[in-house]
């Protein structure tokens, strides 16, 4: 005999799960299944063949780059704009002539669409127009096609995304930073303790849970977000610009290889999979908690 | 900051407001192209005439006024699914015991990790297989069973005094009752939080609306000006960022207005 509150649980349950397992779960494990078979073409139904799909990525030239391109604008995106949202929270969270304009400014940015980002930023690189060549004129510079070549595009791609991002996790840090206690830095003060000193062995300690939920988000980012690719380069010039998740939608929704890309999406999969354990298990103990 | 000595005190504000200034530039920049004729987009005369026509000028290229449409009805529907939906599930994780809790929270919460953006592949050909290509419901669909939500909102109905609860219980309300009567009007300041974050991250989405869209009654704005920059236009970009300041618009002043109450609501929405 089954409880009367098991039923009314899984009563209340039931639709949100429903509708969770429909579009995450089951979404993924169809992806899983779906690398393990051929695209199917026009009336010939999909084959199955085993692990080819994965043999033939490791060939594939452009997915290496893809992955080397990720990397890198993860691994210069995620450190700038945690770094730089510390910064911004330190500066708006003492008293400073204009503090709410300040705030302001670093967090407009989160409100904008990024595919509104990606326009701005655009003209902003423009050739000649743009405001890069326009104040690199200033100091005698020629010209430069910052996404036509391949050496600055993918930079730019960083800017971009550091723009967008950092006013965002600011707020985080900015919520942590006001929860302190203040006598922590009156005892700091007592003891002739530097400030320095205190913000190294205090603070960011004390920070430390904050960090790690933003790292979890800006890692997640770094692999979700590629609307400003979409619209600035379309992954060129050359592949320069190329990120994962952008490679999956060309080869998914251009060249219609869905069998591909469903072999993209598990190894994307994977990957976050393993970012997730390695920011929890290691991390996370690292985390004190107060 | 007693101990902080005024020369280091004046470069660090110096730089604060250095970094303010390059972060507010380019939106700056965008605000002065758009409301100016596309002659002074790159001159900042202080003289330059100030100009309404590339606004109307986008609104007439496109139909943005059915991409605003769109996007309003798409980010209702999903906020008015996910409080419902969210609200009795995340009711039944904080309250209520049964056996395989734990483990079924933890498959919920599976998806704070892998979120439907990544799913392109797999969950376009669900929506093929159901006829949905090409509808509005097809681009909610996949965010309405939201774990971000659930856990949210379990957090807060934790926090719920079980007195409170209790009294309801003893008053006769049924289960429903309690839910509806004693959490969630204590999870009130929840709910906006979440509101807020969901209607914003919504309104900016991008790529799975771009990818099962595509026509103009579906399009939300952010497709539809995607469309609307890389091919109407050429590179006129007076008008395209007139179009862009135009999508971004209502969001931006509603974040103007009501500041405080965005800012306490992402705060709220992160720390967990």
């Amino acid at each position: 005999m089954i409880r009367r509150e098991t039923w009314q649980a899984w009563a209340l349950l039931l639709p949100a799960l429903l509708l969770l397992v429909a579009f995450t779960h089951w979404p993924a494990v169809a992806t899983l299944i779906d690398s393990l078979y051929t695209t199917p073409r026009g009336s010939r139904p999909p084959r199955f063949i085993g692990l080819e799909n994965f043999a033939s990525l490791l060939d594939d030239r452009v997915f290496w780059t893809a992955l080397r391109n990720n990397f890198i604008y993860a691994a210069a995106t995620i450190p700038a704009s945690v770094i730089l949202a510390l910064l911004m929270a330190l500066a708006v969270n003492t008293a400073l002539p204009g503090r709410p304009l300040l705030r302001m400014a670093y967090f407009t940015p989160t409100m904008l669409p990024m595919i509104a980002v990606a326009n701005i930023w655009l003209f902003f690189f423009t050739p000649d127009y743009g405001l890069f060549d326009q104040v690199a004129g200033l100091f005698g510079l020629g010209r430069h096609n910052w996404l036509g070549d391949s050496a600055t595009a993918l930079p730019a791609m960083i800017v971009v995304a550091v723009w967008k991002e950092a006013g965002f996790f600011m707020i985080f840090y900015l919520a942590a930073l006001q929860a302190m206690p203040p006598d922590l830095r009156e005892a700091a003060d007592l003891e002739g303790s530097s400030r320095w000193n205190f913000f190294r062995r205090v603070t960011l300690p004390l920070l430390m849970p904050t960090t790690l939920f933003v790292l979890v988000n800006a890692v997640i980012n770094a692999f979700r977000l590629v609307d400003h690719v979409v619209v600035m380069t379309r992954g060129g010039p050359d592949n320069a610009t190329t990120l994962l998740l952008y490679y999956i939608y060309e080869t998914g929704f251009r060249f219609w290889d869905t069998a591909m890309a469903a072999t993209l999406t598990v190894v994307l999969l994977v990957l976050l999979a393993a970012l997730a354990w390695l920011q929890f298990g290691v991390l996370g103990r690292r985390v004190h908690y107060r | 900051m007693t101990r902080t000595q005024l020369p280091t005190r004046v470069l660090e504000i110096l730089g604060a407001w250095v970094l303010g200034i390059i972060w507010v530039l380019p939106l700056l920049y965008a605000v002065w192209t758009a409301f100016h004729p596309a002659a002074y987009a790159t001159s900042f005369t202080p003289d330059a005439p100030l100009t309404l026509a590339n606004f109307a000028r986008a609104w007439e290229a496109a139909p943005f006024a059915r991409y605003f449409l769109n996007t309003t009805i798409l980010v209702t529907l999903i906020l008015v699914a996910q409080f419902v939906l969210c609200t009795p599930a995340a009711f039944a994780f904080a309250r209520m015991e049964f056996p395989g809790r734990d483990t079924v929270f933890a498959i919920v919460l599976l998806q704070l990790m892998v979120m439907p953006d990544v799913l392109l592949v797999g969950n376009y050909r669900s929506m093929a297989s159901l006829g949905l290509v090409d509808t509005i419901l097809a681009i909610a669909l996949p965010y309405l069973g939201s774990a971000f939500g659930i856990f949210l909102l379990r957090q807060t109905f934790r926090m719920v005094p079980q007195e409170l609860d209790d009294a309801a219980r003893l008053e006769g309300s049924s289960l429903m009752g309690r839910l509806w009567r004693v959490y969630v009007p204590l999870a009130k300041p929840t709910y906006i939080a979440y509101g807020l974050v969901s209607v914003s991250y919504h309104w900016n989405n991008f790529l799975w609306p771009l990818v099962i869209t595509n026509s103009v009654t579906t399009r939300p704005l952010t497709v539809g000006l995607s469309v609307f920059a890389s091919t109407d236009q050429g590179i006129d970009w007076s008008i395209i960022t007139a179009a862009t300041l135009m999508t971004s618009a209502p969001l931006l002043l509603a974040f103007l207005l009501f500041q405080r109450q965005f800012v306490q609501s992402f705060m709220r929405a992160g720390i967990r």
